[in-house]
């Protein structure tokens, strides 16, 4: 690779932003302090001194109209990217994606598409209590006329974002808090595209699969890692995009492995581990050696308390103790 | 409340007459989809505007292919004055391939882009981000085109309506928010969903004007409009404009509509917007029996020639309840 310079997980979402912004006009930037102040976390900083005050929206505590406003100008052909503050906002804007955005092509009978991305800080493990942990992809999933990705490392968050950015459907984009300043590495300038739809094989092996996402992908390598000194080969797959998710991918693997694994840090019930293990159930019964395991947060809110929040969030100890269990089942 | 601001205008005998055609249209148009519901030829997703047309021709009439309208439900109507043929508006009533939804939906959930209309969906008052995101890119632009956005006084209670009439005032957008109170939300009277007597006021809390008018009055609300139209094209944000009038049939042609009295519907019919019109028009000799004939001739065809069209469209393929999902 030409270019060996190291990004954090939220510079490489800012320059997938800025590049983006400079490559189309038509790309523009809204939602709650993303203008001078560059986000509450900082991911636009700077976009608004570039692009000015109609590009790089400051909108009032609006999360519907930051949703609505960005389907009323997709429909013009802009392609606008919405910030939620925090995923678990999202919830106030959840009726102009799953109802107005969502629906929008099938009820146009296919002469209207609506390209535009929502951005949502999602994920715990920072001590932000109920309402700064969420993970709520698993709703987005579950709605047809969406896509939704969830990146894990610097050069996928702006791979997969430029993919989105380009894409003609809604694509809701889970970008992990923790993830921000923690994840760094390798990322190209200029056009690196992650496409929508394809997973990523983080580590080889041929005894069991463990299919992740997001922040849940550094705790699973350090699992895989640990039982390979015990002679336990773990494959690891980086799901990427949630919706669709990567079908063959984890078919292949199966056929190597037979066993699997799926972690995730949204909650067990109707998470992504469960569709995943329903399907696997369903189409690839007879290779399966052993249950598909979940390693999961509990069905349960996301607590303040440090003690309280270790207590739910899977990390590596949990994801091994899965592992041993599958391997020797 | 502000003075209604008294915009001149000139129409000439053809523009009146248009003006009553698209009104008698819309009339028969909601009239006869009744009748199909009763007959069982439609299944459901009617919900007329009869009563209510004055407001659709006066404020629809003379807007530019590029304005973009926002209806709401019982606006049919708008999207023939738009440019939606009557037989493909049929055809999307009936569920057929040749509908707007290809049989996805029906009503008025679909849109056409090229024509500037967007199609909401059941969540009124959903559609004022909407306008207001549209109004934001004429804007991004320096166009001087305008977005006319409808909702009932019930939509004015939608936490969407105050986001997008803030976001719309904050940004001086160009936008025109067309209130049709028909006095109720389905069953619940005004009086029982808001504290103050015109939704007009809402308008001031967002830093423009608002007025209340006479909606069964069809050139009060053209008036009125052309002052707002004027306004929001140079620059000077939105208005919005609150149309009284009623509902002569109940929320949908199922609803028998029991809550409300035979001397309240009897007063309102009694000022329906048809007739007045009629009188000025013939009042001006503009209007006369040949030309009504003529006029009631060509709405007659148009409407028979698109339940024919409709009934013999194909239906969707059972494999298209899975199709155009994603771009």
């Amino acid at each position: 690779m030409p270019d060996a310079r190291e990004l954090t997980y939220l510079d490489a979402i800012r320059e997938a932003l800025a590049e983006e912004m400079r490559r189309d006009e038509h790309v523009f930037v809204l939602g709650e302090d993303v203008g001078a102040y560059g986000g509450a976390f900082g991911v636009t900083q700077g976009l608004f001194d570039e692009f000015g005050e109609r590009r790089v929206v400051d909108t009032p505590i609006s999360e519907s109209a930051i949703i609505g406003i960005s389907v009323g100008a997709s429909l013009r052909g802009y392609r606008p990217v919405a910030e939620m503050q925090f995923a678990d906002f999202i919830a106030c804007g959840f009726d102009q994606i799953v109802n107005q955005a969502a629906t929008l092509r099938y009820r146009y009978g296919g002469r209207a598409s609506v390209p535009i991305v929502i951005r949502a800080p999602s994920g715990g493990n920072v001590g932000g209590g109920l309402y700064h942990s969420q993970n709520p992809e698993a709703w987005f999933v579950h709605r047809a006329g969406l896509k939704v990705v969830a990146p894990a490392t610097a050069y996928d968050a702006k791979g997969l974002l430029k993919a989105a950015i380009r894409d003609d459907n809604p694509v809701v984009y889970f970008e992990h808090k923790y993830l921000y300043r923690r994840a760094k590495g390798p990322v190209p300038e200029g056009d690196e595209i992650v496409p929508i739809g394809v997973a990523a094989t983080k580590r080889e092996g041929d005894d069991i699969t463990l299919i992740t996402y997001g922040a849940m992908l550094t705790p699973s390598l350090e699992a895989a890692d640990r039982l390979s000194k015990d002679g336990v080969e773990v494959e690891v797959i980086d799901l990427r995009t949630l919706q669709p998710f990567d079908k063959a991918a984890i078919f292949a693997s199966l056929e190597k492995t037979s066993r699997v694994v799926i972690v995730h840090e949204d909650v067990k019930t109707l998470g992504i581990g469960a569709e995943l293990s329903a399907v696997i159930m369903e189409e690839r019964f007879d290779r399966l050696d052993a249950p598909v395991l979940r390693v999961t947060y509990p069905d349960t809110h996301a607590p303040f308390s440090h003690v309280l929040e270790a207590a739910n969030l899977p990390d590596a100890d949990k994801i091994v103790a899965a592992l041993r269990r599958t391997a020797e089942y | 409340m502000p003075p209604i601001k008294r915009t001149k205008f000139k129409l000439t005998a053809e523009q009146l007459l248009e003006m009553f055609y698209w009104l008698k249209l819309m009339r028969a148009f909601d009239e006869r989809l009744s009748i199909l519901v009763r007959q069982g030829k439609v299944r459901s997703g009617v919900y007329t505007g009869i009563g209510q047309e004055a407001i659709i021709v006066g404020t629809c009439f003379g807007l530019r292919r590029e304005d973009y309208i926002c209806p709401l439900h019982r606006d049919l109507g708008s999207f023939l004055m738009k440019g939606v043929e009557p037989r493909v508006m049929m055809s999307q009533m009936f569920a057929k391939t040749t509908g707007l939804s290809k049989g996805r939906d029906s009503a008025l959930h679909s849109g056409v882009s090229e024509l500037g209309i967007f199609g909401n969906t059941s969540m009124l008052g959903a559609n004022l981000p909407v306008a207001a995101g549209i109004a934001y890119t004429f804007q991004m632009e320096e166009k001087d085109n305008v977005v006319v956005a409808y909702f009932g006084e019930g939509a004015s209670n939608v936490g969407d309506f105050h986001e997008a009439l803030n976001f719309a005032g904050v940004h001086r957008l160009p936008i025109l928010f067309i209130c049709e109170n028909n006095q109720y939300a389905y069953s619940v009277p005004i009086e029982r969903s808001m504290a103050i007597d015109d939704v007009a006021e809402r308008a001031h809390s967002y830093g423009f004007d608002g007025v209340a008018i006479n909606g069964n009055d069809v050139l009060a609300v053209y008036q009125s409009t052309q002052g707002a139209l004027a306004r929001a094209r140079s620059g000077e944000g939105p208005t919005l404009i609150e149309c009284k009038t009623y509902r002569w049939h109940g929320h949908s042609e199922h609803d028998k509509a029991f809550y409300r009295s035979d001397e309240e519907l009897a007063m309102w019919k009694s000022r329906d917007p048809i007739p007045t019109f009629t009188t000025y028009l013939r009042a001006r000799h503009v209007l006369t029996d040949e030309k009504l004939q003529e006029v009631e001739a060509r709405i007659a065809s148009t409407i028979d020639e698109a339940v024919e069209y409709a009934m013999n469209a194909p239906d969707p393929q059972p494999e298209d309840a899975v199709t155009d999902l994603y771009a």
